[in-house]
């Protein structure tokens, strides 16, 4: 199974290793270079010698998405610091190149709800901690 | 009408000055702050401070109750967002986006993102309107009517120079609705005589194009 993640901040990189590590095929998009050290992290070898695939390049280039696999993905992972840039690609990836499942991370616990009604996979950190937040302070001792 | 504009940048900002001249009621929304206090200024209560991609902040504007939506900001992303919501969320009536990187058009028009405005694109027709070396020029194209306007330039010896415009000999779906000639245009009768030299405005239903510009820019007369 081909899995193309953009963004390789804390959780796409995070991400991106558990899925090498069971052994999937893994291709990481993001346009800093230097984003590159998050993959590295933790590992032995670099990133390429574990096997992983890594491009230079922004969401919304086609070329970039295309030289990272999209074409042959069966999971494509919008996982960008920006949530309009999320769901924008996710966006690209479900309708044009008919990515099987596409996950979209969101921020805005708003348009992730929304966005989820229209089709979309959203997960969004910030509905998932207000709700352990709520449930530690509100749950009797 | 009401209108809404997100983005107060040159574009945004000028719009809602001609808008507001013109008595509609404008609102435009501007999440730096900095650039909001400047346009405050002049605007007061037509400028609100916000990010405009997020639905509380066009909920506040009274996105239920525009009737055009305008998305200028200088993010395509946000642009996009901003007009897909209004579109498919709030129904508004009539959206309109700007496009920063032309090579972005595509995925406005993926989204359904209609009309879709690009600067470098207008400029770049605007060139072949003065310069028009590609025989043809495409002035107007209204993708959901599916009709669009094309300009040629009658070459020496084309097919049409010299005929009526009724003997022209065009497809169905096609119509000559003007001839510029001496620096001037008027729109012609149907025994109105093409001449060499002029540039004709036709309105056609796309993918007439090939079987309409031979007859005006391929000189027929024997090499």
């Amino acid at each position: 199974m081909l899995i193309l993640i953009v963004g390789a901040g804390r959780v796409g990189s995070a991400v991106a290793k558990q899925a090498l590590e069971a052994g999937h095929e893994v291709s990481v998009l993001d346009q800093d270079p230097l984003s590159h050290e998050q993959l590295d992290k933790d590992l032995v070898d670099t990133w390429e010698d574990a096997g992983g695939r890594f491009t230079v390049g922004t969401a919304l280039e086609v070329d970039a998405l295309v030289e990272a696999g999209i074409e042959q993905a069966d999971v494509f992972i919008a996982a960008t610091r920006g949530d309009n840039t999320n769901l924008v690609v996710a966006q690209i990836a479900q309708k044009r190149f008919n990515v099987p499942r596409v996950i979209v991370r969101v921020a805005d616990p708003a348009r992730a709800a929304w966005y989820a009604e229209q089709g979309l996979q959203t997960i969004c950190p910030t509905q998932h901690a207000i709700d352990l937040v709520a449930k530690a302070a509100l749950t009797p001792a | 009408m009401y209108v809404i504009i997100a983005g107060a940048g040159k574009v945004g900002w000028n719009l809602a000055r001609e808008l507001l001249s013109k008595d509609h009621e404008v609102t435009l929304i501007e999440d730096d702050r900095r650039r909001y206090l400047v346009v405050e200024q002049e605007l007061e209560h037509a400028v609100q401070y916000g990010d405009a991609t997020e639905l509380w902040v066009l909920e506040r504007a009274g996105i239920q109750r525009a009737d055009l939506v305008i998305a200028v900001t200088g993010d395509d992303e946000d642009n996009m967002l901003i007009c897909q919501m209004a579109k498919e969320k709030y129904l508004t009536q009539r959206i309109v986006a700007r496009v920063n990187n032309p090579r972005n058009l595509q995925h406005f028009k993926l989204l359904g993102i209609q009309p879709a405005v690009s600067a470098t694109d207008l400029i770049l027709r605007l060139i072949e309107h003065e310069v028009p070396q590609y025989g043809l020029v495409q002035l107007l194209a209204l993708e959901g009517e599916r009709l669009e306007i094309i300009e040629l330039e009658v070459v020496q010896g084309a097919a049409a120079a010299g005929l009526r415009v009724e003997e022209v000999p065009l497809p169905d779906g096609c119509l000559i609705i003007s001839v510029l000639r001496d620096g001037g245009g008027f729109v012609p009768k149907s025994d109105t005589v093409i001449e060499a030299g002029d540039e004709v405005l036709l309105i056609l239903d796309p993918g007439l194009e090939s079987a309409i510009t031979p007859q005006f820019t391929q000189s027929t007369a024997a090499a």
